[in-house]
């Protein structure tokens, strides 16, 4: 009891007030289970990071269509979307907006599919600092930033052009 | 657009489809080839990023490559553009906040965003905004800020960014920018306006009362955004920036709630938003949730409120599964306000109650749980325990169990159905049940309510339907569950005066003797099993018992067994030892063993050698051995404080070592938070043994139970129109009028039935000290015989431990306080009259004398010694509209010895004119209010009425009343304060009111600014004293500070610099460093290590309160500015 509130307060100072609303990380999935993207805007350490996975997709991958896209894991909420082979599985707090987050997924895709015009799995994975890049501009500490399609490319765009120069 | 890449696929990418071992081989292989690429010297950039890329890789499939991290960092100084920004990328996804090489990329982000190229500038605010090393904001802030006022849209937006993140990490850092985000929120750019909101967000949600006048602000951009005047492509499905508006709505909702005024700008844009959210599109539900909330939040408006509700319902009969949790979500939060809602719903909870999709369920689930009252409980529970029976989630059930065992407490309908709830409750729970559910539930059974006959029968029940569950053979139970049986059949088996003690004893017996059970289970097995004998004459099965356990390889319960015997052959300790019915008479441990005292000095007088403690004992040793010592040697400052010269950056928790520690065994200090608390506790041991006590008469107020009203369900219309329904529709109608009981209308009292404590049936009895429920104390009121292992060694190692060192006081080179003050520069800013400690130059300054050493932290001010600033002559100084001096008030002379600050004009008519002074006490702030008649009339029932903050706490009351003032002629009234909730300023705001003859009653308002250091007081401490505080506290903050002069007395001047502007006291002088401490009234103490190196001051602070650091940082920030 008084360890909790001992981490709490701990917590507090750190990020300076109760953090809700917030995404605390990003996972491309495919349908083999196998990770094709991760950010977590949370320190986490690398092994931590491994075993969640795991759990998560064995949350995610199993659930027929119909069933709702929003699972219960610990204290997490993990909002997913599929498509084709990849699932998409963002784990929110319980304060956070699950169907907004389950647009911001598709925003998300539709940007890459602007990006990469008609986007697929082998994109993402021989791209995926560029698609690192796209994340960042949506998604900054947890909170999104930005959602304006041609907005969020601008500046991987730019340095394309650059690069090409 | 970009198809193919230029970049060669990744190896692993190629074969990735590949058996995990063969995945584990490959990345190994491929690790130890890019470890020998990337220190290859010829490696070009180009070829850096692809090997970044690679280990990116390898650290999302669970690789560590640490190796690669300082190439990140490389890349990111050295490459250009495309391998600059993965340089920085591969940094954010393989550092965090508080990796040491983190430092090393400070310069390179200070280097780019002084660049010319504006991606590079980019890049470095992403990146600052995604991880900094808070110690190094101060450097890149004043970039950060620059870069607001940029031409670009994008840099504005990312620099707000920034310096929302280095909000989140040192508030006080960004403290003084608050006006650049109000600029911010009014950019032309919506993007920039919308990167602001997030710094607001947070800013409200500490202190909603601060930014009230945004209110409007933040409604006509929701109606610009709702009224579609952005730009075509912030449309998302052409839905105007969907994301903005819930942020919006969000800072509406904080800023709405609790405040009927606020709340009235945003009904006609919150009833727009309900109206325009009628495209069928998920994004449209995801603003229309946020809608319901904020409706519900904010001060209610009942044609809103009814909008709000009708939307909730398409959410919940759609038949998308999206919507409907989510409109089981609102639901739950929408309750809270409104119980009705829930009613027209009900049918559909009833069917999402048996939805195939277990989220479903389980969030109605959470929706029953806040509408439970004393006559759906029984409903509910057995819903929550049937899914608990599926479900194999740990985190799950561990969180159900709670709730289950929480409402049964509370709404318990019968005895039987609270036993065989918990019964349920420990059986389904197993092993993962937390340990507070069985202790709580032993705890209610041995205190009881306030009824005698009731406990008993409640107490027979259990023991009852234990019995029967023991019956059963070849039954595995939990842990948990076997302990609280045996416990209670131990504790209350006398009350089933049909039942033989000795058959209890045979079945607990066979229990024992199975595997199954653990060794902690055994013990408590055992102590029931002893309990039992004292009911019985017969011991037909005790020799089997010692026969079985008097030789068990197992010492606790061999132990036990050798006690069973004792207790058996001797009848009369045992009553004493186990009374019947005592479980909550506490056991007392005389834990000094003052009762060995005369066996000590009859030792002592024999010649023994007197008791040293173990340590002490260690020490000898070591000195004798003169063996290496392989131990970092401690700071002892008390005997050569030269050995701390400067030797890189040490923290004071050195101080605190401290060799010569001696013991008094009688005085041995409790303190200690770890040992055992024994204040108040019964002297029942003494020297004789047990001393009996006398009978003490039961005071128990035997009140009638509450009667259970006889609430019929006010569903008989639902009732009747089940007729011609299927049977199955039927049932669900039933369970429906059992689910939805007491919720009506009609029955809103117990609408809040969850607070209500009339219709909770388990009230504990308030001598109950809350919040005690650990397992200890459980195991200390069960007088078990047989408490487990291990707790009882730990108890002399904690007494000796935590003696106090009761060492000679050691003079210590104090400092002197500002003797000469005119060392010190003192500035006079003339126009800061409140800032009282800078208001005078003539300071006269009594000197600190060095106080003993064990003076104790509470005892602060006790001898006197107080740094005393008394400003020189404090009439003269008055200010200019200063009515006549005969009118000036003057400071009681009692206040007069302490310092004080400036008389201050708060208010003044024509009539009357109120003074104020501060005076800074040793214990708390005391503001004296002068009223001062100027009329040539006399004014009666006066009164003066001070309105206090939060932050602010008051001795006594805060009304003063004066009913009659004369001519002329000055009363006075004083207001002690203390600051309860650190901040840097506050107002202390009030009104006085007054008549003039018969007149009509007049009413002036008055504020008064106090600042963080009218509460600050020096804290005497010694350096050991410092040193064991510092180890206490946990909340630190440590900051640099950077100091014009690089004299090596700049340390010295700094600190007495602070010491005089800010009362700290200085505890002492090393070289270059410095420790300080000082407290803020009341009692919360403050401690900081300083240490000058190269112009720069570091400062590091530690205190019990997480705010007091950063406010108190910020003091010193501006005092040391000054210098």
């Amino acid at each position: 009891m008084k360890y909790c509130e001992r981490k709490i307060k701990r917590n507090t100072i750190y990020l300076s007030s109760e953090v809700t609303n917030m995404i605390k990380f990003f996972l491309l999935v495919n349908k083999q289970g196998q990770i094709r993207l991760s950010r977590y805007y949370e320190p986490m350490e690398i092994h931590k990071r491994t075993l969640l996975e795991v759990d998560i997709i064995k949350n995610c991958l199993p659930r027929t269509k119909d069933q709702c896209s929003f699972v219960e894991y610990k204290d997490i909420k993990l909002v997913y979307r599929q498509y084709a082979a990849l699932f998409v599985v963002i784990g929110i707090d319980d304060a956070e907006n699950e169907l907004a987050v389950y647009e911001l997924i598709h925003n998300f895709v539709e940007v890459l599919d602007k990006y990469f015009s008609r986007v697929c799995e082998l994109d993402i994975m021989f791209n995926l600092d560029k698609v690192h890049i796209i994340l960042d501009e949506m998604i900054l500490n947890g909170r999104v930033v930005e959602t304006n399609k041609s907005r969020i490319l601008v500046p991987l765009l730019a340095l394309d052009k650059m690069t090409e120069s | 657009m970009q198809q193919i890449q230029d970049q060669a696929p990744p190896s692993m990418v190629k074969d990735s489809r590949m058996v995990e071992a063969d995945e584990e081989k490959l990345i190994k292989k491929e690790l130890a080839a890019l470890k020998e690429q990337v220190s290859t010297p010829t490696t070009s950039l180009k070829q850096m990023r692809e090997c970044l890329v690679r280990l990116i890789y390898c650290e999302m499939l669970g690789y560590e490559a640490s190796f690669g991290y300082i190439h990140a960092i490389k890349l990111a100084q050295q490459g250009s553009l495309m391998e600059k920004r993965v340089g920085y990328l591969a940094v954010s996804l393989f550092l965090n906040e508080s990796h040491e090489l983190l430092l090393l990329l400070v310069n390179t982000v200070l280097k780019d965003l002084q660049s010319t190229n504006l991606l590079e500038v980019c890049m470095a605010l992403t990146v600052a905004s995604q991880l900094f090393p808070p110690d190094m904001i101060p450097a890149v802030l004043p970039l950060v800020e620059e870069k607001l006022q940029h031409s670009k849209e994008i840099i504005r937006r990312k620099a707000v960014l920034a310096l929302y993140k280095f909000y989140l990490l040192a508030p006080n850092q960004v403290q003084h920018i608050h006006d650049k985000f109000r600029k911010a929120l009014c950019d032309r750019d919506p993007g920039v306006m919308a990167a602001s909101l997030h710094i607001y967000l947070l800013l409200i949600k500490e202190n909603p009362g601060g930014y009230k006048d945004l209110t409007s602000s933040f409604v006509t951009i929701l109606k610009q955004v709702v009224g579609g005047k952005l730009a075509v492509d912030f449309n998302y499905h052409s839905v105007p920036a969907p994301w903005l508006q819930i942020q919006l709505l969000r800072i509406l909702r904080l800023l709405g709630k609790d405040d009927q005024i606020t709340s009235e700008l945003m009904y006609d844009i919150l009833d727009e938003s309900l109206r325009r959210a009628e495209i069928n599109h998920n994004i449209t539900y995801a603003i229309l949730f946020e809608c319901i909330q904020t409706v519900y939040t904010i001060h209610p408006k009942v044609d809103l409120l009814e909008k709000a509700a009708k939307c909730n319902g398409k959410f919940i009969l759609s038949p998308k599964n999206n919507l409907k949790y989510l409109g089981l979500k609102a639901l739950s939060y929408v309750i809270q306000q409104d119980m009705n809602l829930v009613l027209q719903h009900q049918m559909t909870i009833i069917e999402c109650l048996d939805h195939p999709d277990p989220i479903i369920k389980r969030e109605t689930l959470e929706l029953l749980y806040r509408i439970t009252n004393a006559q759906n409980v029984a409903v509910i529970v057995q819903k929550m325990l049937d899914y608990l029976r599926q479900s194999k989630d740990e985190y799950i059930t561990i969180s159900l169990v709670g709730k289950v065992a929480e409402l049964a407490e509370k709404y318990a309908p019968t005895n039987e159905w609270f036993i065989q709830t918990m019964n349920a409750v420990f059986s389904v729970g197993g092993d993962m049940i937390p340990a507070d559910i069985p202790n709580n539930f032993l705890r209610l059974l041995a205190e009881g309510f306030d009824d005698e006959v009731e406990d008993k029968q409640l107490r027979l029940y259990a023991v009852n339907s234990y019995l029967a569950l023991l019956e059963k053979n070849n039954i595995h139970y939990p842990q948990r569950f076997l302990q609280v049986m045996s416990w209670v059949l131990g504790e209350y088996s006398y009350l089933k005066t049909e039942a033989k003690a000795e058959d209890i004893i045979q079945s607990l017996h066979y229990l024992l003797g199975k595997c199954s059970a653990s060794l902690e289970t055994k013990a408590w097995i055992f102590s029931a099993i002893t309990k039992l004998f004292r009911l019985t004459l017969n011991v037909k099965v005790l020799p089997e018992v010692l026969q079985n356990y008097g030789n068990s390889m197992d010492s606790c319960l061999r132990q036990c067994s050798f006690e069973l015997k004792q207790l058996v052959e001797d009848k009369e300790i045992m009553n004493t030892v186990l009374p019947l019915d005592e479980s909550c008479n506490d056991i007392v441990v005389d834990a000094s063993l003052s009762f060995l005292d005369g066996f000590v000095a009859d030792a002592l007088g024999h010649g023994a050698a007197p008791y040293k403690p173990h340590h002490q004992r260690q020490e000898e040793r070591l000195s004798q051995e003169k063996v290496l010592n392989f131990e970092p040697y401690g700071l002892s400052f008390a005997t050569s404080p030269q050995i701390s010269s400067v030797t890189g950056r040490q923290s004071p928790t050195g101080l605190s070592f401290n060799s010569e520690i001696s013991c008094n065994s009688t005085e041995a200090g409790l303190k200690d938070s770890d040992s055992l608390k024994l204040d108040g506790v019964k002297k029942v041991w003494g020297k004789e043994g047990y001393l009996r006590k006398k009978k003490e008469s039961k005071e128990e107020t035997v009140a009638s139970p509450n009667s259970e009203s006889d609430v019929t369900a006010d569903f008989t219309s639902t009732a009747e129109k089940t007729a011609g329904l299927s049977a199955e529709e039927q049932e669900k109608k039933l369970l429906a009028s059992s689910l939805f009981v007491g919720l009506g209308s009609n029955n809103l009292v117990s609408l809040m039935g969850k607070n209500q404590s009339t219709t909770q049936k388990f009230r504990r009895k308030s001598k109950i000290v809350e919040g005690q429920n650990s397992y200890e104390r459980t195991m200390s009121t069960q007088k078990a015989i047989a408490p487990p292992l291990a707790q009882i060694p730990n108890l002399m190692d904690n007494v000796l431990e935590s003696c106090n060192p009761f060492q000679e006081s050691k003079a210590m080179l104090l400092r002197k306080t500002a003797s000469d003050s005119a060392e010190v520069p003192t500035e006079e800013p003339a126009q800061e009259s409140d800032e009282a400690w800078n208001s005078s130059n003539n300071l006269k300054t009594i000197r600190a004398v060095p106080s003993a050493s064990k003076e104790s932290i509470s005892g602060l001010f006790a001898d006197g010694n107080f740094d005393i600033v008394q400003p020189g002559n404090c009439n003269s100084a008055l200010v200019a509209h200063e009515p006549n001096s005969s009118l000036s008030p003057g400071l009681p002379v009692e206040f007069a010895e302490h310092s004080h600050s400036k008389f201050e004009l708060v208010c003044a008519n024509e009539n009357i004119a109120l003074f104020s002074c501060k005076v800074w006490k040793e214990d708390c702030l005391l503001i004296v209010l002068f009223f001062t008649n100027r009329s040539s009339i006399e004014v009666t029932n006066a009164t003066v009425n001070f309105a206090l903050t939060d932050e602010l706490q008051a001795c006594e009351s805060t009304d003063f009343p004066f009913p009659l003032v004369e001519s002329l002629a000055t009363v006075k009234c004083q207001l002690c304060l203390q600051m309860m909730k650190p901040c840097a300023r506050v107002l202390l705001t009030g009104h006085v009111t007054y008549h003039l003859e018969t007149s009509q009653q007049t009413q002036e308002e008055f504020a008064l600014a106090l600042f963080l250091t009218d509460f600050i007081r020096p804290l005497k401490l010694t350096t050991e004293e410092f040193g064991h505080l510092w180890l206490s506290l946990s909340n630190d903050v440590k900051q640099n500070l950077s100091f014009t002069s690089d004299s090596p007395e700049a340390l010295t001047v700094a600190l007495r610099t602070l010491q005089q502007e800010l009362k700290l006291h200085i505890v002492d002088i090393i070289g270059a460093e410095g420790i300080v401490a000082c407290q803020l009234l009341p009692s919360t103490s403050c401690l900081l290590h300083c240490r000058f190196h190269a112009g720069i001051l570091s400062v590091w602070l530690r205190s019990g309160c997480c705010v007091l650091p950063d406010c108190l940082l910020y003091e010193c920030q501006k005092v040391i500015q000054k210098l």
